[in-house]
């Protein structure tokens, strides 16, 4: 015999109303995936060795039957203290901290974390290192939602394949990292003021030859999954997001543009020179994950749009501002926030400055973590292995989440 | 019109052409078997840093020991004691200067700092060692290294910044010609002053 639970203190839901004809208890999400609780529940701790979690993560799961009607998201389990540790150090060493955030999108973070800073301190950038930070952002870009994709799939169970074509895309955009800043993951590039180094000599013509192919293993990336009857079939209607909550939940980047709501920084902000290139931001009209998915292949395509017009335009002259300083550096007491659209979503970083050389202040708004609070809501009603997919197309890097 | 499956037989397509075309052409078969085969190094690559010495490898080292790399290292592995006599006094050269690879991040933030051009990166990444602790932690026997190495390594970088080093060097070798021309003329002049004392004096007499 089954026994009833006490949804309600379970669930902190309200049942249905009486004569609405639904049996039971109801369990609203805030899109319209309803379900029924009849029975008992089973509860599953996916994680943290779950390998769909994409890292250290575990989801607290009660289960009816197959379909997911409680979700608990625990995470901490990468904690660093990243935060605590940029109070305790000066201004430039806490940037290769940053290259761990998100250890997929190094250059993003840095980008990031020196336009707070510069906004802070009051440092222009020259135009050359404006334009290779956009270069190298949208080539993160590139890579992030490549590589996204691959693990997306992999969650569905096209094991390797995909992920794999996406990781020899992504090696190629890393060998340019590597000749530019002498690391593949933790670049370290950007500083107060400008670049590190300017671009070796040759980078430029094999950045454009990459750039130019990479639209080619587009086509051929699609040809693979987009038409995909079994991908089309695990997607579509599945962890609708409606805009209402993605705004509300203050959602960024491609989860929130695939519900339908057209806020991109590079538009908005405009931040950089990202002003002066032509490109168009694509918009989902679902919000599910295959939105999400379709909406990260034509970003893709649309910054491969912005690689081109930048490669084209860059010109010459200094990479880094006279005024910037690497040695005994301090920004003058204030307060600033720095924010741009990285590939998960707005990456920003917020610091208070009392004259001293560390930050008395370092906060770090991470587009994973806060990409995640709506997890609950979006898995509800589905079943658990649709679980996996949702969370696969948040698009989370643990490094990010936890800090 | 949709086919039922047309997808499916449309991927299958793409695995088989990157199947096939991984024995033929080397766009798609990118893996080489390390560590028989290797990827060389790009000339930018960075991992670890080493010192850099000029001529002998214990009096030669850049280092002098200020210390701005040991404070400004993020992850803080770098350790430095500065050579003092036997009167205390401190001579320009690390008595210890130890870097706990096992710690750092190859961030290349001392690089970056270091006035003295004594610090640069290296691009050796094979240090797998049983030894946990002590391994890993090298001396300044172990990070010493010539500039020839450096030159061999980052070839334009090494260039650079030999041009630069010539440059102050010359700067300062300049710098010392016109103090000591400065300091020739002062003599000169208070030998005049001397000169004119001593007329006065004799004229008082």
């Amino acid at each position: 015999m089954t026994q009833r639970l006490d949804v309600e203190a379970i669930l902190g839901k309200t049942p249905a109303p009486e004569g609405s004809g639904e049996p039971g208890y109801t369990v609203l999400a805030k899109g319209d995936h309803r379900h029924e609780i009849d029975g008992d529940l089973l509860e599953v701790a996916m994680g943290p060795h779950h390998p769909s979690t994409h890292g250290v993560f575990r989801m607290d799961v009660a289960l009816d039957g197959e379909d997911v009607v409680k979700l608990k998201p625990v995470f901490g389990y990468l904690h660093r203290n990243h935060e605590k540790i940029a109070e305790g150090v000066s201004y430039l060493a806490s940037m290769p901290y940053t290259d761990r955030l998100d250890y997929f999108c190094s250059m993003t973070n840095n980008w990031a974390y020196a336009l707070a800073v510069e906004k802070l301190a009051g440092l222009d950038v020259p135009e050359r290192a404006e334009y290779i930070r956009v270069i190298t952002a949208e080539l993160t870009r590139l890579l992030n939602h490549t590589c996204l994709i691959g693990f997306l799939v992999q969650d569905m169970g096209a094991l390797g394949t995909p992920l794999m074509y996406a990781f020899r895309e992504r090696e190629k955009i890393l060998d340019l990292f590597e000749a530019l800043s002498g690391s593949r993951m933790m670049c370290n590039y950007m500083r107060f003021g400008g670049c590190r180094v300017d671009l070796p000599a040759g980078w430029l013509t094999a950045a454009k030859d990459v750039v130019d192919r990479f639209g080619g293993f587009l086509d051929e990336y699609e040809a693979l999954l987009s038409g995909n009857e079994i991908l089309m079939a695990r997607t579509q209607g599945i962890g609708v997001l409606s805009a209402e909550l993605a705004v509300d939940a203050a959602i960024t980047g491609p989860m929130l543009r695939a519900s339908g709501v057209n806020y991109d920084l590079r538009k908005v902000d405009k931040y950089g020179i990202y002003d002066r290139f032509d490109f168009r931001v694509p918009l989902g009209d679902h919000g599910d994950v295959f939105d999400r998915y379709m909406v990260r292949v034509l970003e893709m395509r649309e910054s491969l749009k912005i690689l081109k017009q930048a490669l084209k335009e860059i010109p010459d002259g200094p990479i880094t501002s006279p005024k910037a300083k690497i040695r005994n550096f301090k920004a003058p007491k204030g307060e600033a926030y720095g924010r741009i659209e990285g590939p998960k979503g707005e990456l920003g970083f917020y610091l208070i400055s009392d004259g001293k050389p560390q930050p008395y202040r370092y906060r770090v708004r991470p587009p994973s973590l806060i990409n995640l609070t709506i997890l609950e809501d979006m898995c509800l009603g589905h079943s658990i292995a649709d679980t996996v997919i949702i969370l696969g197309s948040v698009d989370i890097v643990l490094g990010e989440v936890d800090r | 019109m949709n086919i039922p499956g047309k997808g499916i037989v449309t991927g299958m397509a793409q695995t088989a052409k990157n199947f096939i075309g991984s024995y033929v052409s080397k766009e798609r078969m990118t893996t080489v078997q390390y560590p028989e085969e290797r990827v060389p190094a790009q000339e930018a690559a960075r991992n670890f840093p080493f010192l850099v010495f000029d001529e002998d490898p214990e009096a030669g080292l850049r280092c002098v020991a200020c210390k701005i790399c040991e404070k400004e290292c993020p992850p803080q592995c770098i350790y430095i004691v500065m050579k003092r006599d036997e009167n205390a006094k401190p001579s320009k050269q690390p008595e210890t200067f130890d870097i706990d690879v096992s710690v750092c991040m190859s961030c290349q933030i001392c690089v970056e700092v270091c006035p003295f051009e004594a610090i640069k990166m290296d691009t050796e990444f094979e240090y797998g060692e049983f030894d946990r602790f002590g391994g890993l932690l090298l001396g300044k026997d172990r990070l010493a290294k010539s500039n020839q190495y450096y030159h061999k390594i980052h070839p334009t970088e090494a260039a650079e910044v030999d041009a630069r080093l010539d440059e102050e060097r010359q700067a300062k070798a300049a710098a010392e010609k016109a103090k000591a021309a400065k300091l020739a003329a002062l003599a000169q002049k208070s030998k005049d002053a001397d000169k004119i004392v001593a007329n006065g004096k004799a004229e008082k007499k």
